[in-house]
């Protein structure tokens, strides 16, 4: 509803302009469930987006394109020399932030729109908003925190955060596809993504879709059978272990 | 070629993990030692989280003990009445161990403890075990006739009451000893995640003089054992119990074991001790090495619940 709201609402600032602003955003993913098997090495998603409805015109319209994974709770640790050991002497917790982060522009973030307006909209991994909990209360710090860039520059290390300046690709001015590696460690869940149209430096529409990762075959009945029945799960895997010692035993022996 | 693993949720190298499960298969099979020490820090190496690193190679462990018991069992190197007390004590000292793991998970200590704790005690038991078997070995070179004393004090605590005879171990001592040293096995073993066969081997050789082969075979009962009961703990409470990690692994670690334990009884006892004694020095200053360097990045990040 408030889609239809929002325009009219803002119809008088938007005469301004003298536009009418309704574009609209259609998406399509390539594979919006992947399933995770034993051969699992990662998956490749393309997506491709049209704008509807687009005022007439001549448009040059920008894409960013954010693909956020499940939330999960980090720590980052930091070490330094106490009694002549290395040990972890401070930590922030990074809450609620996303396990994988793949951002995606058509051009550099910085020619799409003003600072202020990435920041708001959370355009790219450095002006995504990384909630710590300092004492009991929870805030994003600067973006140069060297806890902030350490957890960046790890994770980015390790293939989960990702940013292409030039990841998104215009098959026509309305029209945009681009992919994305999902990495083989990349945790199970829900993974939103997002894409915001720009044109002149604002944000003109934002469409989202999500792709939910999920393990499958026996794999999956594993992992489901021991989170519902742990007991038994350990039981059997105690039991199989022995059969596999005692199997090994009398195959191997030689006297 | 890879393999997904299910409860690890990461993708590994087949081989890289069975090669792996087959050398520390190997030394747990050779000196009775559970290979914990050794297989849990290359497990972490290559990627798997730890809370599932030490939680599926406890099922390894518990394959290859068992698996390695059966062949002391049958050349009748395990004395069981002596394993009995041992696990007494063990699974009494396990559930302290648990405790103290907690407390200290509390405080945001745990790598330090467990890291110097690795140090200390690794270095500490090679270490004395290597001058003793260097200084048996020079002297058996110097062509002095060894006589067949075994290693070890005659302590005093040896002499307190409660007295059992071990008929296979040939030793009549007091079980007030035998019930502490499980205790401590089975405290520092839940504590640093580790089936404590390195430590509990010396300690039967050297402070209640059992037999060399005799404290392998009786140190992989109790091994086997707190193994098994770890696993079913740990997919129990933790969930972290990867059955795919956990097969791989045992299939190359009772290999491994089996030919570990034949190679391990063609050794002479001596060098069988002089070896083991070098491996825990070895890793203890590895341990150590990796504290006292500057890290290649001051930072790190986990994950809050893995």
């Amino acid at each position: 509803m408030g889609r239809f709201l929002a325009p009219a609402l803002l119809a008088g600032a938007l005469c301004v302009a003298g536009a009418a602003r309704a574009e609209t955003l259609v998406l399509s993913v390539s594979q919006p469930q992947v399933l995770i098997t034993s051969n699992f090495t990662g998956a490749d998603l393309v997506l491709f987006g049209v704008v509807e409805d687009r005022p007439p015109g001549e448009h040059r319209y920008d894409f960013a394109v954010t693909v956020r994974g499940p939330q999960e709770t980090f720590v980052t640790w930091r070490k330094s020399r106490v009694f002549g050991l290395y040990v972890n002497t401070d930590s922030r917790t990074f809450v609620d932030s996303p396990a994988v982060l793949a951002v995606a522009t058509n051009r550099p973030a910085g020619e799409i729109a003003d600072a202020a307006v990435l920041r708001r909209e959370q355009i790219g991994l450095s002006r995504n908003i990384f909630l710590q909990r300092v004492g009991s209360d929870f805030a994003d710090v600067v973006a140069d925190d060297p806890f902030r860039l350490a957890f960046l520059r790890i994770k980015t290390a390790d293939g989960l955060y990702v940013e292409e300046p030039n990841g998104v690709s215009l098959l026509a001015p309305s029209v945009f596809r681009t992919s994305f590696h999902l990495p083989a460690s990349a945790p199970v869940g829900t993974y939103e993504v997002t894409v915001k149209l720009f044109e002149d430096g604002q944000m003109r529409a934002e469409a989202s879709t999500v792709v939910t990762v999920r393990k499958d075959g026996y794999g999956q009945q594993l992992a489901t059978f021991s989170e519902e029945h742990g007991w038994l799960y350990g039981l059997a895997v105690a039991f199989g272990a022995l059969a596999v010692g005692f199997c090994a035993n009398m195959l191997l022996r030689r006297d | 070629m890879t393999i997904y693993l299910p409860i690890a949720e990461i993708p590994v190298a087949i081989f890289t993990i069975f090669a792996m499960g087959l050398a520390v298969g190997f030394i747990s099979g050779m000196f009775g030692v559970g290979g914990g020490f050794l297989m849990t820090p290359l497990l972490i190496f290559t990627g798997v989280p730890a809370a599932v690193a030490v939680a599926s190679v406890s099922a390894h462990m518990a394959a290859s003990s068992f698996s390695g018991a059966l062949s002391y069992l049958r050349k009748g190197l395990i004395d069981l009445p002596l394993s009995g007390f041992l696990l007494a004590g063990g699974l009494t000292g396990t559930a302290a161990g648990v405790g103290a793991f907690a407390l200290l998970r509390l405080w945001g200590q745990v790598d330090l403890v467990i890291g110097v704790a690795y140090v200390v005690l690794l270095t500490g038991v090679g270490g004395l075990m290597l001058v003793e078997s260097l200084r048996f070995i020079l002297r058996a070179w110097g062509g002095k006739k060894t006589s067949v004393r075994r290693p070890g004090t005659h302590g005093w605590f040896l002499r307190l009451p409660l007295k059992v005879r071990f008929r296979r171990s040939r030793i009549y001592v007091s079980v007030i000893p035998i019930l502490a040293i499980g205790l401590g096995i089975g405290f520092l073993g839940a504590l640093l995640g580790i089936g404590g066969g390195f430590l509990l081997v010396p300690a039967l050789i050297y402070l209640l003089r059992v037999p060399t082969q005799m404290s392998v075979g009786t140190s992989l009962v109790m091994t086997l054992v707190t193994m098994t009961a770890a696993t079913i703990l740990h997919a129990a409470f933790n969930g972290t119990v990867d059955a795919v990690l956990a097969l791989i692994l045992m299939l190359g670690g009772t290999v491994g074991a089996q030919f570990g334990a034949r190679a391990g009884q063609r050794l002479k006892a001596e060098y069988l001790r002089l070896l083991l004694a070098l491996l825990v020095l070895a890793v203890g200053l590895r341990v150590g090495y990796d504290l006292a360097r500057p890290p290649a990045d001051p930072f790190a990040i986990t994950q809050r619940g893995a």
